[in-house]
């Protein structure tokens, strides 16, 4: 208890309230949202662009925040997440609860009443989604989790795509599939060369509850199910050669660095290059697949392909 | 869930403490204000182009 001669604590810096929203997360979802948006058919006025990237950025920010308030006993055991503004004392739970219900209750509002029903409804269901289905539920009960949560951030391109095109087709649920398929290896070679927490708070990843083999196999069978996914919008003529080749040669790259992920084994000493190779590559491949969609879509409607 | 806050004591503090503790608080209303500030000219240009495209027959 406190008494009365403390002081009051001082109000908590508007920057720990940013560091809630994870920025760093939310560079990827403005990022694969703008492409959605950009790629798709038709045209939005740029000011509803803008308004639509900016709802998906702080519904996502809301998300965070409210992942951060659920987690705040096991960010204390972690030392990568100890200084968080929550398990580090800097703010209390309720205005961290609050701040995330704001924003997501707020985005998906705006979100609804200037883009469309169907966005703010997908907007939505990104954050239940997310907050409820991963964090709450799924999160600390599999080890299959990375593969659920990446769910979570597939969702910004198809809602950028839906923001223009007012429905869903099979190109953004296509998109949806690639970031899908694509966060397991990514994540998971990640967890092979760093050393995590996560076992002491009892958060069951892959590595640990099904052992490094396991592991290794199945970045492997994702990366191998990522490049037939990733091909597809141009094999359906959702989009023309200029993508479709870039992300034949990109996912032929990515399985290729998940190939010796897959088969080799961790010796007494190892550097992990190929694991600390295909993190790296699945960053560079995420970004340039999306960049390679939204170049497609210029090429055609400048007319330099049909 | 942090313990119960006893009653404002704005008077305990030391005036370094209270410096502190307003430099803080006018940092959060400045940033405050500029959020609502944004919000302001964003709702606002909404509004304008949703006028501007029902008057052109599309919503």
């Amino acid at each position: 208890m406190t008494t009365a001669t403390t002081t009051l604590p001082l109000p908590t810096d508007w920057r720990d309230f940013f560091a809630l929203t994870k920025p760093r997360v939310m560079t990827l979802v403005v990022f694969t949202g703008l492409c959605g948006l950009l790629a798709a058919p038709g045209d939005i006025h740029p000011v509803l662009g803008f308004t639509a990237i900016l709802c998906v950025a702080l519904g996502a920010g809301g998300s965070g925040a409210l992942n951060m308030w659920w987690e705040a006993d096991l960010d204390k055991g972690m030392r990568r997440t100890a200084a968080r503004p929550l398990p580090a004392g800097r703010m209390d739970p309720t205005s961290a609860r609050d701040f995330g219900i704001a924003l997501c209750a707020g985005s998906v509002l705006v979100m609804g009443l200037a883009i469309g029903v169907l966005a703010g409804f997908l907007l939505a269901l990104s954050i239940v989604y997310y907050v409820v289905g991963y964090t709450i539920w799924l999160k600390p009960r599999t080890p299959q989790n990375i593969v659920i949560g990446g769910g979570a951030g597939a969702f910004p391109p198809l809602i950028g795509w839906v923001a223009v095109t007012g429905d869903i087709t099979a190109m953004p649920l296509l998109l949806f599939a690639i970031i899908f398929i694509w966060t397991p290896p990514h994540f998971w070679s990640l967890a092979l060369f760093v050393q995590s927490d996560y076992a002491k708070v009892g958060i069951p990843m892959l590595p640990v509850v099904s052992g490094e083999a396991t592991t290794r196999v199945q970045i492997l069978i994702y990366s191998a199910l990522l490049l037939p996914l990733a091909v597809a919008p141009w094999a359906i003529g959702g989009t023309g050669a200029v993508y479709g080749v870039a992300a034949l040669i990109l996912s032929a790259v990515f399985l290729a660095c998940s190939v010796p992920v897959g088969l080799r084994r961790t010796e007494p000493g190892d550097a992990m290059k190929p694991e600390k190779r295909l993190f790296k590559f699945s960053i560079l491949y995420l970004f340039a697949l999306f960049g390679m969609l939204v170049a497609d879509r210029l090429a055609t409607v400048q007319g330099w392909q049909v | 869930m942090t313990d119960p806050i006893s009653p404002p004591s704005l008077a305990t503090m030391s005036a370094t403490e209270m410096e502190a503790w307003r430099a803080r608080q006018k940092s959060r209303n400045r940033m405050m204000g500029l959020v609502m500030g944004g919000l302001a000219i964003l709702f606002f240009a909404i509004t304008i182009v949703k006028l501007g495209a029902s008057t052109q027959g599309a919503v």
